[in-house]
């Protein structure tokens, strides 16, 4: 694989680095990237950023990676970021180069991902003028950045870099821009890098307040029905264990979101699925009759709401635990706010955590999901997508790390996939990407060399990013892609079917490449499962092969996601269909 | 209860700064009545007066959204205290020299000031809160207004500070 260690120990590349010669913006840059302790960058040169990528030229210390579209680069970046919670770094030339990753720094806005984005941009003497491949990205990306830099002088690039890595990576993480003109890149300073960051405007809260802490645990200690719904946050913030702790300590249930999976593990006794719009049955319904809700590191999403004046309609008390306190009060009202980073409020919680009187509540909603599993039928003559996802399971052993594009296929993964493990489900949740899933796979394998990381794709999807196929088989990235493939855009035809009454718009996807010829065009072998004994012979071997393989599975066309909540309903208005 | 709030924004004073803020304000749905800018009393960093309209709960979702764009360095809602708020207005009315003296009365009145005489219009400057220049707008409109010009509220709370 790609990742190549430098031969140098870890003190003596940082010495070398921190000499104070006269270099290049170029060399700084690089210089402050390892510093930041970056070991692989995703990147695609032109004009503006040639005297970056000439400055990498021969460096033995510095890792990049040619995607083949800018786009793929930043999804990588913001997969290898998620898998591991270090920062993401993905470089791109100006104008088109810059827009492409538009896409990627909005998906990482949304998910709180933190990605250090560095763009060229034409000279500042230029700037203004309409110049060949120019762009204002620091405009059209201000509202899906955390923050944005424009560079206009070469002695400023160090301090930037580090605030940038800083405010990424702390508070609410997120993106950062750091937009270089290419005189800027070739100017020469002496490097000085800071070793503390100082911004007045920027000091996220991180311990919580202890009054809100103690007047959360009375709360809980005099609920009868209460639940959690751990979201996001609880990844993030690296709070999975204290998170079961407190879950133990206080015998909550426990919901996770979408992002939040594997945050709690899905083999807990109290956990109860994931919620909202095709949530399981038991978490939809807990979270309608519960007493005390506590949100931890999630922002309810209308996706996991629905309708917001009928969510959790019998909750005396919202507590609602999150970093950002823009999140507190924007969607339901909160009566106990705890601002503050999730694995600090829960260690601080700990000291005092008393069990809810939860008893009677842990058995009702416990027998509730044994009597309402998510349910699928099954079929001995049509492939189901559902039966693919849990072979993908059973095969993995649950221990893999799995990227999911956006539609049916994601909601089945989340579904049917049981993540016991935080940073193991790797998914475009906020901004629902298409084309996010095969390349953030890239990156996740590439931060998790030693662990198996499942793309799973739909028809859709992987044509939006299929490209990136050739790094797989170039550089011997051993992800193993799942298609899931129907013939159709599955989520856009199930909304077509349920709300617009069978009028199929749009969404046929019949003259699809043949998937195994796309990926053998590649170089990456390609295998093909029609049936449930193809699927798991075919699937095994992918396992078993090294490097790279794509399996296609052709599934049944109109197979739905149930339960399905449909829009201005509450979300114990569920459709069941065939999984009742 | 919808009403009318004044918030107060310090800022480092970098490019760009402006665009973000007022750009938040577009996109999050906040609305903006005025916006004022110029330099504070510390070296680096502006401040913003902006006037805004909305319930409680709107306010406080500007003031912290406000606070997470990393160049805001304070926001507080000057309408929560007793504060001073003024505006300035220039305006360009139609004035014949018989019509002068009636014009320079309502100016008199309102303490205000011409700032131009033309061959047939005056150029009225007044100061005051908006409610002040709302009315001597309407004073002046029987003898045509040909141009207005406002400048938005700045404003302050009243007394010592801390």
């Amino acid at each position: 694989m790609i990742v190549q260690t430098t031969q140098k120990s870890k003190e003596q590349l940082r010495a070398e680095l921190l000499k104070p010669d006269v270099i290049t913006g170029s060399e700084m840059l690089l210089r402050s990237l390892l510093l930041e302790d970056v070991d692989c960058v995703f990147g695609y040169p032109g004009g503006a950023v040639l005297y970056i990528y000439d400055a990498m030229h021969g460096n033995p210390d510095f890792n990049h990676l040619l995607t083949r579209h800018e786009q793929g680069a930043i999804h990588a970046a913001d997969g290898y970021a998620r898998a591991t919670g270090k920062v993401g770094v993905c470089i791109a030339t100006s104008g088109p180069g810059a827009t492409n990753l538009v896409t990627g720094i909005a998906t990482a806005y949304m998910d709180s991902v933190p990605l250090v984005v560095i763009t060229g941009n034409v000279a500042t003497s230029v700037i203004g003028t309409d110049a060949f491949q120019e762009a204002d990205i620091t405009g059209i990306t201000m509202p899906i950045t955390k923050h944005s830099y424009l560079v206009r002088d070469v002695r400023d690039l160090p301090r930037i870099i580090k605030e940038a890595f800083h405010i990424a990576s702390t508070g609410r993480k997120g993106p950062v821009l750091i937009d270089i003109p290419k005189d800027v890149s070739n100017d020469k300073a002496p490097f000085y890098y800071p070793e503390k960051v100082e911004i007045r405007g920027y000091n996220p809260t991180v311990q919580p307040n202890k009054l809100q802490v103690e007047r959360m645990l009375e709360a809980i200690e005099e609920s009868e029905r209460p639940m959690i719904i751990a979201g996001h946050g609880v990844v993030s913030s690296d709070a999975s264990a204290e998170l079961i702790e407190f879950v133990n300590r206080t015998r909550i249930p426990v919901v996770t979101t979408l992002l939040g999976l594997g945050g709690f593990p899905s083999a807990h006794e109290l956990w109860l699925g994931m919620p909202g719009m095709h949530g399981a049955y038991t978490a939809n319904k807990a979270l309608q009759s519960c007493d005390l809700l506590i949100g931890i590191g999630a922002r309810f999403d209308d996706r996991v709401t629905m309708k917001v004046n009928g969510f959790a309609p019998n909750a005396k008390k919202i507590v609602h635990i999150d970093i950002d306190p823009a999140e507190i009060g924007k969607i339901v009202s909160t009566q106990i706010p705890v601002v503050g980073d999730v694995k600090a409020v829960l260690q601080l919680a700990l000291q005092k955590a008393k069990p809810a009187r939860s008893e009677a509540w842990i058995s009702h909603v416990t027998r509730m999901k044994q009597e309402h599993p998510l349910r699928y039928k099954d079929s001995e003559t049509e492939l189901k997508p559902q039966y693919v996802i849990e072979m993908i399971h059973e095969t993995t052993k649950g221990e893999a790390i799995v990227t999911t594009d956006v539609g049916q296929h994601q909601m089945w993964a989340a579904q049917y996939y049981r993540f016991n493990h935080p940073r193991s489900f790797i998914s475009s949740g906020g901004l629902g990407t298409m084309g996010f899933g095969f390349p953030s796979a890239i990156g996740a394998q590439l931060a998790s060399p030693g662990r198996t990381v499942v793309s799973i794709n739909g028809d859709g999807g992987m044509q939006m990013c299929s490209q990136e196929l050739a790094i797989c088989a170039i550089n011997n990235i051993p992800v193993k892609i799942a298609v899931i493939n129907n013939q159709v855009l599955g989520m856009v035809r199930q909304w077509q079917e349920i709300i617009y009454d069978n009028r199929y718009s749009h969404i046929d996807l019949a003259g699809s490449p043949d998937f195994v010829k796309l990926a053998e065009a590649y170089g990456v072998k390609g295998l093909r499962a029609t049936n449930k004994e193809e699927a798991r012979r075919a699937w095994t071997e992918a396992l078993e092969t090294p490097g790279p393989v794509l399996v296609e599975f052709v599934v049944r066309k109109g197979e739905n996601v149930y339960p399905m909540v449909t829009q201005g309903n509450t979300i114990d208005d569920m459709i069941l269909g065939d999984s009742e | 209860m919808i009403r009318k709030h004044t918030i107060s924004v310090l800022v480092n004073n970098q490019p760009g700064v402006l665009q973000r803020v007022s750009g938040l304000f577009g996109r999050r749905g906040f609305n903006i009545e005025s916006i004022t800018v110029g330099e504070s009393e510390e070296k680096g960093l502006s401040r913003m007066v902006i006037v805004t309209t909305g319930d409680n709960q709107t306010l406080e979702q500007i003031q912290k959204q406000l606070y997470k764009l990393i160049d805001v360095i304070k926001v507080v809602d000057l309408s929560s205290h007793p504060m001073v708020a003024r505006e300035l207005a220039l305006i360009k009315v139609n004035a014949e020299p018989a019509a002068r003296p009636e014009i320079l009365g309502v100016v008199e009145t309102f303490r205000a000031a011409v700032v131009d005489i033309g061959p047939c219009s005056l150029i009225v400057q007044v100061v005051g809160d908006s409610e002040k220049i709302d009315a001597m707008v309407e004073l002046l409109k029987p003898y045509g207004i040909k141009e207005l010009s406002r400048t938005g509220a700045t404003a302050m709370i009243r007394g010592a500070v801390k």
